[in-house]
């Protein structure tokens, strides 16, 4: 950051240091944004966010109406209807819990109330699993609802206040749900920067919802009972606010770089010795850990590999992601969910990258990966194969006509 | 310090959480005096934690961020530079809900590593406890009573400060004594606990563990199958029915079948002795013992198979003899044999056997025993008070 840009807030006030979790960061998010209500139910791994905001509550630390509501499904309704009266709110939850929440989750979008929900993302059960996996939150992927992955404790302070400011942009008002990988986020504690809340002031307006608030005031009626008569036009209302969060993302990171100095680059995706890479891997969440290893200890040996992480799901930056993968010779994606009889039998994630390439004028082999479920750890060797496997791609020039489960029992 | 530091504590789940959490945070927070990073965790699949399951948490220190990035998405270090076990009697081995068989206390371990313990025991005892290994290592000693407490309540006898405080001697690669201290001012604000962990860098006693030196038995472990070979539908074979129980020409009575993939016996901190001349043949032991882990003898009588208790001392309270089944700390056996079978051999070395196992009043178990006892146990040992001895603060 430069002198010009920096603030007389930013001068004015230090960054406190913390020893806290993923969940916990987003709890402190959650105090620093003077979030109004705060709806939960316990499920983990989610849960641990939960903890920590009734501890800053009972600590006399945070000012909120902390609900504890009899299931996931009444938890987000509630929270939902906080949102329509122009309360700040905030959910969350994890695998079947989330799943347990659809009906409200479905019909946040099209109401246009910016709820922010962390998924501390959980295997779904049967059986009773909870490592990471990301299928719950990509359950919801189709839906209206904006959904970002961090990898760090940090990112997910930052986004949830990132958060908040473009989901209550009006030309927004969409939910955003904030992926953290069960565990490795969720429970692992780690050195977090605490901003000033004079900073959070100056980043994120007051929450208002103008001529959409429902109150005694401003008499509206939401979602009167409509059929193919309106429904269309509905959706398409929804779409065009998920196509403006695009600019209104890149606005929020710009003016958060401004006023925290903390620089994410592209908003969309992390890009890790990107620049003269011949092939790269992508993901998303905490597999970037022993990723970013790898590419460390194999660009010393001068290999020419590197890493995109994808961070905005949706929406999804398919014309910069295209563009910039286009370039690679072959491009290994790491989906830590599934998309049972997909295309190649992929995840999720390496679809939307097939697609996101296919408008491009050049078309690197794809390889698919599913690695990592149910929160199996991602280890350095199952990462060294699949650049193996990218690098045959890449030499062969073109791509399986199938994806490869790594580190499965066979 | 040009490396990543780990060190892992191993717990009896809920009863040591706080404590083991406290460790963790201290290192970390300690480290960051001198400029390094770290993390704090717990091992995600031993929660949630059940009173006295052998569990983990962990604190890893690394010069910089990049270097601390292998350890930030995984669930245990390959290895350890120090491994605390906040029980001694988890130097027997550890069986939790995230491993698969019998796991030595000081498997990860590196070569020259160190394994703390927190324990009242002589260094010899706690080294035959211990799974041999390959290589030598190093064991300190912090002479202390186990400290155990409850879900909701803490037990502040600063045996957190007293295990931080002898880090700095045992691994000085992962933080110096200064910061260490001032660490525990910063998290504490209090310099009684500062002075115990003073005390404890100054007494703690290291000695080398040899090669070869410790129990010789071979942990029991298991293969999972593939996704080729395993059942469909997320279904397991059911346990079966139980079998007599053979013994010389004696066959009669009842054995359940229990789980061989998970004993539970390292969760025990005491086992029930069994004085088979006083048992009436009641049957309340075996009725409810919440793990069936009673075998029903061809004679009739109730023997614990001690694979199966885990030392949760119902039977003692539900039993109607005076001293018919006594709790006795764990550390006094180093096998699982049957006491039953042990009677019937011979009565006699049998009786004097009990007398000596049952001689001694437990010193511990899942909670206070008897009014007072705390207060005993520390004037017997004469440390492990911390702050109420504590004269330099």
């Amino acid at each position: 950051m430069d002198a010009e840009t920096t603030t007389a807030v930013r001068v004015a006030a230090s960054e406190q240091e913390a020893l806290i979790s993923g969940s916990e960061a987003v709890a402190v998010a959650s105090k620093l944004a003077d979030v109004d209500v705060i709806t939960a139910y316990p499920i983990r791994p989610y849960d641990t966010m939960m903890q920590y905001v009734a501890k800053q509550i009972a600590n006399g630390e945070q000012d909120a109406e902390y609900i504890v509501a009899d299931s996931e499904h009444s938890q987000f309704e509630i929270a939902k209807h906080a949102c329509a009266v122009g309360a700040r709110a905030l959910c969350g939850s994890s695998g079947v819990g989330w799943c347990y929440a659809f009906e409200a989750i479905a019909v946040t979008p099209a109401l246009r109330l910016p709820l922010l929900a962390m998924v501390g993302n959980r295997a779904l059960d049967d059986p009773g699993a909870f490592g990471t996996e990301h299928n719950d939150a990509l359950a919801a992927r189709d839906l209206g609802w904006m959904h970002v992955w961090v990898d760090t404790a940090q990112e997910a302070l930052d986004t949830t206040l990132i958060a908040y400011r473009v989901a209550e942009d009006r030309r927004v008002f969409l939910p955003c749900a904030i992926s953290t990988d069960g565990a490795f986020l969720t429970h692992s504690q780690s050195l977090v920067k605490i901003p000033p809340k004079a900073w959070v002031d100056e980043f994120l307006p007051r929450y208002d919802r103008g001529d959409l608030t429902f109150h005694p005031d401003n008499p509206i009626t939401i979602a009167p009972q409509v059929n193919e008569d309106w429904l269309m036009e509905i959706r398409r209302q929804t779409d065009q606010a998920m196509r403006n969060a695009r600019g209104v993302i890149e606005e929020a990171y710009r003016d958060f770089r401004r006023i925290f100095g903390r620089d994410y680059g592209n908003p969309f995706f992390e890009e890790y010795y990107t620049d003269d890479a011949e092939i790269v891997l992508t993901g998303m969440g905490t597999l970037s850990m022993p990723v970013k290893v790898v590419v460390r200890k194999l660009r010393a040996e001068g290999q020419k590999v590197g890493f995109v992480r994808i961070r905005w799901f949706r929406p999804f930056d398919y014309e910069r992601l295209g563009a910039l993968l286009s370039r690679f010779a072959a491009v290994g994606v790491i989906d830590r969910d599934f998309s049972m009889g997909s295309p190649f039998n992929s995840g999720v994630l390496a679809n939307e990258i097939r697609a996101a390439l296919y408008g491009q004028d050049r078309h690197p082999p794809v390889v698919s990966f599913i690695a990592g479920l149910g929160g199996r750890e991602v280890t350095i060797p199952n990462v060294k194969e699949m650049i193996e496997l990218t690098r045959r791609a890449a030499e062969e020039g073109k791509a399986p006509r199938d994806t490869y489960w790594i580190g499965v029992r066979a | 310090m040009a490396r990543t530091i780990s060190v892992e504590v191993v717990y009896r789940g809920i009863f040591q959480k706080t404590l083991a959490k406290n460790i963790c945070r201290g290192i970390v927070l300690a480290a960051r005096k001198e400029g390094k990073v770290g993390i704090a965790f717990g091992r995600y699949g031993d929660s949630p934690e059940r009173n006295g399951i052998p569990a983990k948490q962990f604190a890893i220190v690394a010069p910089d961020e990049e270097e601390l990035q292998l350890s930030m998405a995984q669930y245990e270090p390959a290895e350890t530079d120090v491994t605390i076990a906040l029980d001694d009697t988890l130097c027997k081995g550890v069986e939790s809900w995230a491993w698969y068989g019998l796991q030595p206390i000081n498997e990860k371990i590196r070569e020259n590593g160190t394994l703390i313990v927190t324990s009242t025991l002589p260094a010899e005892e706690l080294i035959a406890f211990c799974h041999r290994k390959s290589y030598p290592y190093r064991l300190a000693l912090i002479k202390g009573i186990p400290s155990f407490s409850g879900l909701w309540v803490y037990k502040d006898d600063h045996t957190d400060v007293r295990v931080l405080g002898a880090l700095p001697k045992v691994c000085p690669d992962l933080v110096g004594l200064d910061a260490m201290l001032a660490g525990i001012k910063d998290e504490w604000k209090d310099e009684l606990k500062v002075a115990s962990a003073r005390r404890s860098f100054d007494q703690v006693a290291i000695r080398t563990v040899q090669p070869g030196e410790g129990n010789p038995e071979a942990p029991y472990k298991f293969e999972m199958p593939g996704w080729t070979k395993m059942r469909e539908g997320v279904t397991i074979e059911g346990i079966r029915l139980g079998e007599p129980v053979k013994f010389g020409d004696l066959i009669g009575g009842y054995r359940p079948a229990r789980n061989p993939y998970f004993k539970k016996y390292t969760t025990r901190t005491m086992r029930p002795v069994i004085d088979f001349d006083k048992c009436i043949k009641c049957t309340l032991c075996w009725l409810q013992c919440p793990d069936s882990c009673f075998d029903v003898t061809p004679d009739g009588y109730y023997d614990m198979n001690a694979e199966a208790c885990c030392g949760c001392g119902v039977c003692e309270a539900v039993c109607p003899v005076d001293g018919c089944i006594t709790m006795v700390n764990e550390v006094a056996f180093s096998d699982n044999k049957s006491q039953w079978e042990m009677w019937k051999k011979d009565k006699d070395a049998y009786r004097t056997w009990v007398a000596q196992k049952i001689g001694a009043r437990p010193e511990r178990s899942h909670g206070f025993r008897y009014k007072g006892q705390y207060e005993e146990q520390v004037a017997r040992v004469g440390v492990g008070a911390g702050a109420g001895e504590g004269g330099e603060g």
